[in-house]
């Protein structure tokens, strides 16, 4: 179990305290002994270790960066060339990918040791890792909770110390509540930050990679190998790049915080609301200016979320037809229906609800009721931040309304399991970026202080971050074993 | 909102899913609360307000027309549950 930083990893593989084989064998054992957790979908140790030797060879010869030699895994939502990637869905449980995602290429290139690829929601659909075709995640908090969604399985893998970090992508808070679910720091960065080329696409204007690691130093080290523009990516930023590790040391002096008011409404745990108010009160001691705010349309982002991203999965799924690549049905009877039984088969129960709603959202005689209203509604949601905005630099709240709920509690009922969504959703829908920090503890379980700032600026959460956690040592708290 | 199966039915013959009787009666309970999450929309006031389709109302760029090398090995072609001579196989589309 090592709750080590990055940094000093990278500092002793430097000074030859340690190589990448030991590493890489100190994570495949830690991931043996958390099976249980079932945080992987596919371990790659043979080309791990034939990895992990290169880069070994490649240090002794002076050429490398920090994140050369250790190991970390990929999201199951990364095409990854030659390596089975399924986004835990039957439908593509075979798919061995021809070509590396952008963020693959780039971690790589980093020389980052991949050990293999997590588990998570189907397609990313879920908040909870339990739509999974490979079977739900276990929380390592609590075995009997779950590790949050989608990216569970990256949670789950950097919370049982088997890799000091993981990538993850967050559509509508799939980094950050995981994170404040299994005691990390998760960061969603702004839309079009990190490109989405190769990263199987659930809803697109949503969509957002990012990470998820012990510290918001760690957080700052691996972001800052995965940015960049990318022509591959439409949508991709073409803007110039902080450098994240410079501005961790900042003070946070004077830095004016709006807190939230309606993400303590909304069922909010009130011992959960009391911890963040005491992460809070740190950063007003260590010098930034607490204020309330109002984001007054919040409550509508649930809504405008759940008919956006259905509406865009149901046209992004279409391309799962068993012509060109996934699962295929067995004796199709004709083309119609061998796109209907493959899609039938292929596809779990939630990514079917989710094609149906959106499907229906976009029919015809539905289409302005529904996506077109919920994109004004959006338009709304972007306003309120816009205006909060002008009056502080950062808002802050709970990344989530509870600690992790049980394996079981919310599975069938797929609404509270949305509702659930409340406090992170419309972070996407204005493409801002956001982390999740830890900021204490309620009955054993990790909860998650949730940060949110005007697009571009990931150093300054990353900074506040890294300043909270020079104070609080909620980061460095490890799971039971 | 009540939704009647017929209609369930008609969302599923535009997705092209295939879907299971006993899914039917599931699928038509769970979409009708889905359909009250939806009209939830009717309370917020968007009047004078333009659709956002996207964050930040980003503009797409545009890259150069150039001709690269899309696919030179057939790797995607190897791909398909069946393909036959470079082309992917489908069942019998014209009578």
């Amino acid at each position: 179990m090592t709750a080590q930083s990055i940094a000093q990893t990278a500092q002793d593989l430097a000074a030859g305290k340690v190589r990448s084989r030991e590493l890489l064998e100190a994570a495949l054992d830690a991931a043996e002994r958390n099976k249980v957790l079932n945080a992987f979908i596919t371990l790659d140790a043979d080309s791990a270790v034939q990895a992990a030797d290169r880069l070994d060879a490649m240090r002794s010869s002076g050429s490398d960066g920090l994140l050369t030699g250790i190991p970390f895994a990929h999201k199951d939502i990364f095409c990854t060339k030659g390596l089975r990637t399924t986004c835990a869905s039957k439908m593509l449980s075979s798919f061995v990918p021809p070509y590396d995602a952008t963020v693959v290429e780039r971690l790589k290139i980093a020389g980052a040791l991949l050990i293999g690829k997590t588990n998570l929601d189907e397609f990313a659909m879920g908040s909870s890792n339990e739509n999974s075709a490979f079977g739900a995640v276990r929380n390592p908090w609590n075995r009997n909770r779950v590790p949050g969604g989608s990216s569970g399985g990256s949670a789950a893998a950097v919370a049982a110390g088997i890799v000091p970090y993981a990538t993850g992508t967050d559509t509508g808070g799939s980094i950050r509540q995981p994170a404040a679910f299994c005691g990390l720091t998760g960061i969603k960065p702004t839309y079009g930050r990190v490109s989405r080329h190769g990263m199987i696409a659930y809803a697109s204007s949503l969509d957002c990679g990012g990470v998820l690691a012990r510290s918001a130093e760690d957080c700052a080290l691996v972001l800052q190998e995965m940015t960049g523009y990318d022509p591959r990516d439409s949508t991709s930023a073409q803007r110039p790049i902080d450098q994240y590790s410079d501005s961790l040391s900042v003070s946070v002096a004077g830095l004016r915080i709006g807190v939230v008011r309606e993400y303590f409404g909304n069922g909010v745990d009130s011992a959960v609301a009391t911890a963040v108010h005491e992460a809070l009160n740190r950063l007003e001691r260590l010098g930034a200016r607490i204020v309330d705010i109002s984001l007054p349309n919040s409550a509508h982002a649930i809504a405008a979320y759940y008919v956006i991203a259905p509406a865009e999965a149901s046209s992004n799924l279409a391309r799962y037809d068993g012509v060109r690549f996934g699962h295929r049905c067995t004796d199709p009877r004709s083309l119609d229906d061998l796109y209907s039984r493959s899609r039938a088969e292929g596809f779990g129960t939630e990514v079917k609800r989710r094609i149906l709603a959106g499907t229906y959202a976009l029919s015809a005689g539905y289409y302005d009721a529904y996506y077109l209203r919920a994109q004004r509604v959006r338009r709304l949601i972007a306003d309120d931040f816009a205006r909060a905005f002008g009056e502080v630099d950062l808002l802050a709240g709970p990344t989530t309304p509870t600690t992790a709920f049980r394996l079981g509690e919310k599975v069938d009922d797929a609404l509270a399991m949305y509702a659930a969504d409340v406090n992170t959703v419309a972070t996407n829908l204005a493409g801002l970026p956001a982390i999740s920090v830890p900021s204490g503890f309620v009955d054993g379980l990790p909860v998650g202080l949730q940060l949110i700032a005007p697009a571009f600026q990931e150093s300054r959460l990353l900074n506040v971050g890294h300043q909270l956690q020079q104070t609080t040592d909620w980061h460095r708290q490890v799971a039971p074993q | 909102m009540n939704l009647d199966q017929d209609s369930v039915r008609h969302i599923a013959r535009l997705a092209r899913l295939a879907l299971q009787p006993d899914e039917m009666d599931s699928y038509t309970k769970e979409l009708e609360r889905v359909l009250d999450l939806f009209a939830q929309l009717n309370l917020a006031d968007v009047n004078g307000l333009q659709p956002l389709a996207h964050p930040l109302d980003q503009v797409l760029t545009l890259r150069e027309d150039r001709v690269g090398e899309s696919d030179p090995d057939n790797a995607l072609l190897t791909l398909a549950p069946e393909a036959q001579s470079g082309l992917y196989v489908v069942p019998k589309v014209i009578e």
